[in-house]
């Protein structure tokens, strides 16, 4: 029986067993941001180590950076301590730091894969969850914490316990008005937040195999809120046609060599799975959360669940979720009022989402009342926007066009929801106060969903926009 | 950082209810914006501590009755949704040596034994029988030992499970992982030797 992806790059990264059963696992690329990386290097001090693999490790700013006014000094001393923090670090250490103003900067996990520093049989790990995001391309990339990012930094491994392999395929096609977010948001409540716990999933199938690279990292992005902290594709012509000439990215001779390496990763066509799940992405609607986790989630047409179409263990969560939302089991999603739409963040904040989500604004009006704002995942899809006018179609119907970063994806700018107010957000969380506010809401959807919320002012089908 | 081994936790119990509480609750991402760990504990549960106005809701770390409290006591999927090592860094630094469960979110709980905090879990029945107990009389002794995976309260003597590879951790004392990792430079070396992508295909 073959391998998949997973088992052949694992096996090739490990370093050796531990005493206690866990691999010791060498990371091929480790990318860090300003907010997970501060403790680390700090403690990496006091213990007297050093950075081992400086040239494999590359930094940006995202979490805390403004996205309206960013001279230096930062208005928030703190952000501006975290600032300083990281470039003092990447200097003393020699890692690569794509910095505001640099051209570079940008969501890590938009960055990492635009510059072509994300490739297939990597291993790849940051301090955040979504890192998952890497795994698009074939990468065995996963979150971690604070003392684990010390790990890396001092030895450039981990110590990880092997993750079994469910194969979840997409068949069929997907209908109009639905995206790779819809998908995601479908897997998840279909299989729960906790359904990949100690699980990769390899997404496959036809409508997997038909995503682009960006539609693939969105579908990858969001594994973690299923409880897998790995999920991947296995990396094929779209992958490789998307690395071509990326600057990270192998060139000439190399590529092509580096090509047949990448193919061989590739899970066999008769590897064997710890599970497999088949989804009809026919059947997929556009999908909107309507509790505190990612899992609470109908489609835009359904009503919100009732407690006796819930599982029992679920009737708890469900009942929390529709006192802190103010929303009501059995009734319809479509219609909720919104006060901001947020268009952005590492799950959605790439160029094929501000595309798709300008051809929903165009010619049309926010509503009166409603918050929008576009945040570009990074320096380059803000540019490459710019250049086909997208800015100019977002902020003629009423959106604020901001610089690149996480935003108000978690709210550790200035960007932030006020009191109780409810967001259409194409981010990956909603749990409480996620978006700045301890009582603030959070609408899980795609990006031309938060569009078509955006100027209706309320949840709206964007497939009757689609005219 | 020196090592040392987790063997028992001896102290009171705190409880705080409910399923799936997420680091989002545990530690409010705007309390990450700091370059030290230091003081995060006053801002555990913060949002569900106070109200808007910063008036205490009547939260168990706002309660006497459970001041000094070393065990906490939840129920499922606990630590769910980010990463962040704020989470049981915040619980860690108010005073938790050990979190009693029904089940706990994935990477919280390896960050939880990375700072040797064991987390261990009980069936459903057990945990709300622990917590009932603990709630009635909060002053009475718990005591977590790990090498017969057993939790003593007035009420009796649970039994409780932790995965192997974090129990051997805790017992040798080896729950700190950087030391262990560099151990094996050699084989770091060699590792990274045999990657087409590190040596240019
Ligand atoms: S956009 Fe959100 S999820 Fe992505 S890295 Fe930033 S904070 Fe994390």
């Amino acid at each position: 029986m073959g391998k998949p992806l997973l088992d052949k790059v694992w096996d090739l990264h490990t370093v050796r067993e531990l005493p206690s059963g866990h691999a010791q696992l060498f990371i091929g690329l480790h990318l860090i941001h300003e907010v997970t990386s501060p403790q680390a290097f700090q403690s990496l001090r006091e213990s007297g180590l050093t950075v081992l693999a400086p040239e494999q490790t590359f930094a940006t700013v995202d979490h805390i950076v403004p996205t309206d006014l960013r001279a230096r000094p930062l208005a928030d001393p703190l952000a501006e301590q975290m600032f300083q923090a990281l470039e003092r670090s990447c200097e003393e250490f020699g890692i690569e730091l794509f910095h505001l103003g640099s051209g570079d900067q940008g969501i890590v996990h938009v960055v990492g894969p635009e510059l072509g520093l994300t490739q297939p049989g990597m291993t790849i790990a940051c301090g955040d969850s979504h890192t998952s995001t890497h795994g698009a391309f074939g990468a065995i990339a996963f979150g971690v914490g604070t003392t684990q990012v010390r790990d890396l930094l001092a030895s450039q491994c981990l110590a990880m316990q092997r993750p079994r392999v469910r194969r979840i395929r997409v068949t069929g096609e997907l209908p109009r008005g639905v995206y790779a977010k819809d998908v995601i948001l479908h897997i998840i409540r279909t299989l729960g937040v906790k359904g990949g716990v100690g699980f990769a999933y390899e997404y496959g199938g036809p409508v997997v195999e038909r995503f682009s690279m960006e539609e693939r990292m969105t579908l990858c992005n969001m594994s973690i809120e299923g409880g897998a902290r790995v999920g991947y594709v296995n990396p094929d012509e779209t992958t490789f046609e998307y690395l071509r000439g990326r600057r990270f990215a192998p060139h000439d001779g190399a590529y092509d060599r580096a090509v047949a390496w990448w193919k061989s990763i590739a899970s066999d066509p008769d590897a064997g799975y710890a599970d497999q799940v088949e989804l009809d992405g026919g059947a997929i609607a556009p999908t909107v959360t309507w509790g505190t986790n990612p899992g609470q989630a109908i489609g835009v047409d359904e009503r919100i669940p009732r407690f006796e179409e819930l599982e029992e263990e679920d009737h708890s969560a469900a009942e929390q979720a529709f006192a802190y939302m103010d929303l009501h089991p059995g009734e319809p999603i479509e219609g909720t009022r919104i006060d901001v739409a947020f268009i952005g963040s590492c799950t959605n904040g790439r160029l094929s989402d501000l595309r798709e989500a300008a051809r929903v604004v165009h010619g049309r009006r926010v509503a009166p009342g409603v918050r929008a704002l576009v945040v570009p995942g990074s320096d380059s899809v803000k540019r490459e926007a710019e250049a086909e006018g997208l800015h100019e179609v977002f902020v003629a119907a009423g959106f604020q066009w901001r610089e690149p970063g996480c935003s108000m994806c978690l709210a550790m700018n200035p960007d932030k929801l006020v009191g109780r107010e409810v967001c259409a957000s194409s981010s990956n969380r909603n749990f409480r106060g996620r978006q700045g506010s301890p009582m603030g809401r959070t609408l899980l959807m795609s990006p031309v969903m938060v569009a078509a919320a955006a100027v209706e002012g309320r949840v709206a089908d964007v497939r009757k926009l689609f005219s | 950082m020196g090592l040392e081994r987790v063997e028992s936790v001896l102290g009171r119990g705190i409880v705080v209810r409910g399923d799936n509480i997420d680091t989002d609750t545990i530690i409010p991402a705007r309390f990450m914006k700091t370059v030290t760990f230091d003081g995060l504990e006053e801002h555990a549960f913060a949002d569900v501590r106070r109200d808007p106005e910063g008036r205490p809701k009547g939260h168990p770390f706002d309660s006497p009755r459970f001041a000094g409290a070393s065990i906490l006591v939840v129920n499922r999927n606990f630590g769910c949704g980010s990463s962040r090592e704020h989470a049981p860094q915040a619980l860690g630094r108010w005073g938790i040596r050990a979190i009693v469960g029904e089940s706990f979110a994935e990477i919280f709980f390896g960050n939880c034994i990375a700072l040797g905090i064991p987390g261990v879990t009980a069936p459903r029945d057990d945990v709300y029988r622990l917590m009932d107990a603990v709630e009635l009389d909060p002053d009475q002794p718990l005591e977590l030992d790990l090498a017969t995976r057993t939790l003593r309260f007035r009420g009796g003597t649970l039994s409780i499970e932790i995965p192997d590879w974090a129990l051997g951790q805790l017992l040798e004392g080896t729950w700190d992982a950087t030391r262990t990792l560099l151990v094996a430079r050699d084989a770091i070396e060699e590792t990274a030797l045999r990657l087409p992508y590190l040596t240019g295909f």
